[in-house]
């Protein structure tokens, strides 16, 4: 485990070149509220970066101005060297609450992205299609968002992200409506599919397990105003087993020091 | 000691499998038979009711149907609703492209809202019946009249309907549509309406079952044609029986139009209703 905090924001000035989302001098203000407070943060490209902090410190607000669906009250947020002034086609969104359309079938669900763009029917299809198979939905291309389970309904969401072929995903707590099993089972396919895809991934969660399981660095922020607290990247070799993983002495110590970390935020 | 007693009791409790196939069948069309039944009980009180007879001018129940199939098939019907519908029709026309329209405008811009929904609230409240006879000193007693009972009646619970539905369109859904690029219009199109769309349909039915009261009262309290001449007419010669087939008749109408608007809503807008 390497702990950077004191790397990184010497080097928040100096744009790193492998960085795929930079993150500079970012505030939020929801009227008089402050919400994040100077957040300076690289992710790095092809990585998968979690963001872990207690309730309400602004995580879901941070993702939400890199996605370009907020507007952040001073600073600036660069994708790919190119500055963000709202959403666009490098990166995608994958929710929370799914967002799913209930009128949609899995596959027009999936295919919406690109229906958007105004990709042919047949084209988008077929990208849909491949999608559906990799996040393993194959068979239930004509169902409905309420034939389906929530974890179900969570890799739809992931396809539809994916289909749109973006660089980088944006993922807010998206196993949180999920129950334990499939959550585990979700994490494997993640990682499973972070390896395939060669996509940046931010991700949102609770879960401090979660975090030092599939990520490869973990940005722990402070209790509101947000501020970036603690920067870990957890060395764990992913080439072993999911249970090997879990068992790993480097992933339990890693836990048990982000949760004492942590723990002073907790009241 | 209760614990025993229970577990002695619970298998006599399962039924066996012949009976349960029927039982099974039967709670399929459960829904069919409560409503079969309970239309069948309503005419039998309605036929006692009149047999009574509560009031001479109270028809029984077999008396109003023979007079419901003669005036269907001597064609009085037929002619009486050429002409109630032409107003009606119209005016939930007009009702549902302004109503759903400025809903739906309302429901985007604050500042139509703050200009436009104030109007239809107070329209809402306004006692329209009394509003008629002022509607025939200015338009006459013609088409436009009746036209403009059946848009006043209607036009405010579609519009309302309309507004309230867009604005509640689940912000996620708009979030997601924006994360994706999609545009101002393909946000309304593809998100919002269809979100919408159960709403706006509930106030395009409540709309146009008020736009039946609405072409009735015109043309009770106006002038006399189509439905409401034969109501009128058949009351003033007594002749009640075919008064209440005249009534029933536009129960009837009117129930038909309205799971006609219900069907056409689920096989085109919500398909995934059609299932579940
Ligand atoms: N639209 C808004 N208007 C006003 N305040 C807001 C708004 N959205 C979020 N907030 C506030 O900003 C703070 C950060 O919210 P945010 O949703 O980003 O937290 P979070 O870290 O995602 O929390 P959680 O873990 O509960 O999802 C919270 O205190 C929240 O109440
Ligand atoms: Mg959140």
């Amino acid at each position: 485990m390497r702990n950077i905090t004191a790397a990184a924001s010497a080097a928040a000035t100096v744009p790193s070149p492998d960085a795929a989302v930079e993150v500079r001098g970012i505030c939020k203000m929801y009227a008089e509220m402050e919400a994040l407070r100077s957040i300076d943060l690289d992710f790095p490209a092809g990585k998968l970066t979690t963001l872990l902090g207690p309730s309400g410190c602004g995580k879901t607000t941070l993702l939400k101005i890199i996605a370009g669906l907020i507007p952040a009250t001073s600073g600036e947020v660069r994708v790919n060297g190119k500055p963000v002034t709202g959403p666009g086609p490098e990166r995608a969104f994958v929710f929370q609450d799914f967002a799913l359309m209930p009128w949609a079938t899995v596959m027009r669900n999936v295919a919406f992205g690109l229906e958007l763009k105004g990709v042919g029917k047949d084209e988008r299809q077929a990208v849909a299609q491949k999608y559906i198979a990799e996040v393993g939905l194959s068979g239930f291309e004509n169902k409905y968002p309420h034939e389906l389970s929530g974890g179900m309904r969570q890799r739809v969401g992931l396809a539809r992200a994916f289909a749109v072929n973006a660089d980088v995903l944006l993922l807010d707590e998206p196993f949180s409506a999920v129950d334990e099993q499939n959550r585990r089972k979700f994490q494997e396919d993640l990682l499973r599919l972070v390896d395939l895809e060669k996509k940046t991934f931010i991700f949102v969660t609770h879960s401090i397990e979660e975090a030092v399981y599939c990520s490869d660095r973990i940005v722990i922020l402070s209790r509101r105003p947000g501020r970036v607290a603690q920067i870990i990247e957890p060395e764990i070799d992913r080439t072993a087993s999911p249970d090997a993983i879990r068992r790993d002495q480097g992933y339990l110590d890693t836990v048990e020091e982000i949760w004492q970390g942590l723990k002073r935020y907790v009241d | 000691m209760s614990a025993p007693a229970h577990a002695n009791g619970s298998p006599r409790a399962l039924p066996g499998t012949g009976a349960s196939s029927f039982w099974g069948k039967l709670l399929e069309h459960r829904t069919a038979l409560w409503r079969t039944a309970s239309i069948g009980l309503f005419f039998l009180v309605w036929e006692i009711a009149g047999r009574i007879p509560i009031s001479f001018a109270f028809p029984t129940f077999l008396e109003t149907l023979r007079a419901f199939l003669t005036m269907l098939f001597d064609g009085s019907f037929v002619a009486a609703y050429a002409e109630t519908l032409q107003p009606l029709v119209i005016g939930i026309a007009i009702s549902a492209v302004l109503g759903v329209g400025l809903g739906i405008v309302m429901g985007l811009s604050r500042f139509a809202e703050w200009l436009v929904a104030p109007i239809f609230i107070v329209l809402q409240a306004a006692p329209m019946a009394a509003l008629i006879p002022l509607i025939t000193f200015v338009y006459g007693i013609g088409l436009v009249s009746k036209t403009l009972a059946v848009v006043m009646l209607a036009l405010p619970v579609i519009a309302l309907n309309g507004y309230k539905a867009v604005r509640n369109t689940n912000p996620s859904l708009v979030d997601m549509c924006r994360s994706f690029q999609g545009s101002w219009w393909q946000r309304i199109v593809k998100i919002i309406l269809p979100d919408a769309s159960p709403i706006i349909f509930a106030g395009l039915r409540l709309g146009l079952a008020a736009g039946f009261i609405g072409v009735i009262l015109a043309e009770l309290l106006i002038t006399p044609t189509g439905i409401g001449d034969l109501i009128t007419y058949h009351r003033s010669v007594a002749d009640y029986p075919e008064m209440y087939a005249a009534v029933v008749s536009i129960i009837l109408v009117s129930t038909l139009t309205l799971s006609a608007l219900e069907a056409f809503e689920v096989r085109v807008l919500r398909p995934e209703k059609k299932k579940g």
